[in-house]
This record gives structure tokens, sequence and C-alpha cells, in this order.
């Protein structure tokens, strides 16, 4: 679990966390050079089961500013998380609690 | 088929009264007791801001009913609701299997980590001061998407 470990270090330098972690020097060739952190799916982590639509709150995130839905390869969310997310802003959406656009 | 629930939500414009919002829910607990339905729970959000105009409205009162009823009587609602102009934007959804299934798997895991522990030797529920702190928080949220823009 370097995971954590890492978290924990880094921790009073806000972003500052992700430049201690040095790629691995077998890996140099394949990897890129900015070493990305592992994603985790913020519903299995946080174990949030029902993803409502009425909980803003949650659901936020997950909508940029543009107003479209965060993709998975980005927020690193799981695919059957994903699916509920998904179906939490589209009906949070008629209801008009987050946009379907803004420009 | 009475065992199924429904969640509507509402929205009326932003200039409506106590009054009218009760005068309203009165109306449709006559529609739902006619159909032997019944109102569980009721909830007024109070006014809020829409995302986007709706009716030109920038605000709007929302009100939440959680309804055990059939399927029939959410089509009365529904067809009612779209066609009073009073209520500008309404949204019914059946809740009762999802309910389920969540309490499934909350049940589930719980059930799961109390017999990972007990074969640990730990007592099944988790002590307190063991563990992470409850109230610590993570790290910023912004940091989770590694500031990738789309």
């Amino acid at each position: 679990m370097a995971f954590g470990q890492g978290r924990s270090g880094g921790g009073g330098g806000g972003r500052g966390g992700r430049g201690d972690k040095k790629p691995g020097d077998k890996e140099k060739g394949q990897r890129r050079t900015l070493f990305r952190r592992r994603k985790v799916c913020k519903f299995c982590a946080d174990k949030i089961d029902d993803i409502n639509y009425k909980d803003v709150k949650l659901i936020g995130p997950f909508v940029p500013e543009r107003g479209k839905i965060l993709p998975r390869r980005i927020s690193g969310t799981c695919a059957a998380h994903q699916r509920k997310l998904q179906t939490a802003i589209k009906r949070a959406r008629q209801l008009a609690l987050i946009p379907y656009v803004t420009d | 088929m009475s065992d199924r629930q429904y969640e509507l939500v509402y929205i009326l414009p932003p200039d409506t009264t106590e009054q009218q919002v009760t005068e309203l829910h009165e109306q449709l607990e006559a529609v739902v007791s006619r159909m032997h339905g019944q109102i569980e729970k009721t909830e007024n959000w109070g006014r809020r801001r829409l995302a986007y105009e709706i009716a030109h409205q920038k605000e709007g009162v929302y009100v939440l009913e959680l309804i055990n009823g059939s399927g029939e009587l959410m089509k009365e609602l529904d067809r009612r609701l779209r066609v009073m102009d009073q209520v500008i934007r309404h949204l019914v959804v059946r809740v009762d299997h999802e309910k389920r299934v969540v309490e499934r798997t909350r049940s589930k895991r719980q059930s799961n980590s109390e017999r990972r522990r007990v074969k640990r030797g730990l007592p099944p529920q988790r002590q307190p001061g063991e563990g992470r702190p409850a109230g610590e928080v993570e790290e910023p949220e912004d940091d989770r998407f590694d500031g990738v823009e789309v």
C-alpha cells in the first residue's frame, strides 16, 4: 500500500504530493515521464451505494463547468458506478439542479 | 401491485405562497387516496436557484413527495401535473427497486466485514478509536481529476 503512504507524506504541500513519486527505473522507456496517480472510483472507495439525483453535492464534481458528464477515463469511476452516475446526472438535469449546458 | 414506491418532485414558480403549496399538495393527496395510494412523506425544499431558466423563471420552489401506489396512479398524477400550469416542471421516479438493491449491498458488505473481522479474532463491530478517524478529510476533491481538461 504505497498509495496510502505517499498521500499522508505529501499532505502538507497540497498538490506537491505528486512530485515526490518518481517513475520506476525499469519503466522509464515505456512510461510517460509524468507519473500519474492511479485513479480510484470515488464511489467504491467511499462506499457510496446510492447515487441519488437529489444529492447535488455528490454529483457536482462529475459535472465540470461546461456541463458535460466527466468521462470515466478522467474521473476513474468504475463502470457500474458511472452508469448510475449517468442516470443520476440526467435526472438532476431535468429538475434544473444541474445545467444541461453552460457557455 | 401497490407495493411500488415512487418519488415525485415538482417545481413551482418562486412567487408561490405557502398556502398555494399546501393547496396543491391537498389536491394531489386527494388523487392519491382516491386511487388507493398513500403519501408517505412530503418534503419542501423551499426556493432554489434553477440551473437554467424554466418558463422564464430563474428560481423555483421544490417539493418532494414519496408516494406508495400503483403505476396507474402515477400515470394519472403525471397527466394532471402536466396539465397544471402552476407546476413548471415535475419528475416521477420509481424508487422501491433501487432502494432494495442498495439495502442488500449495504447489508452484504456489513455481514462480510463482520465475518472477516471474526476470522481475524476481532469483535465484529469496529471499536471506537480504531482505524482512521471519521472526521479526517482525505484530500481536496479537485485533486482527483489530475487537472485534465475536457
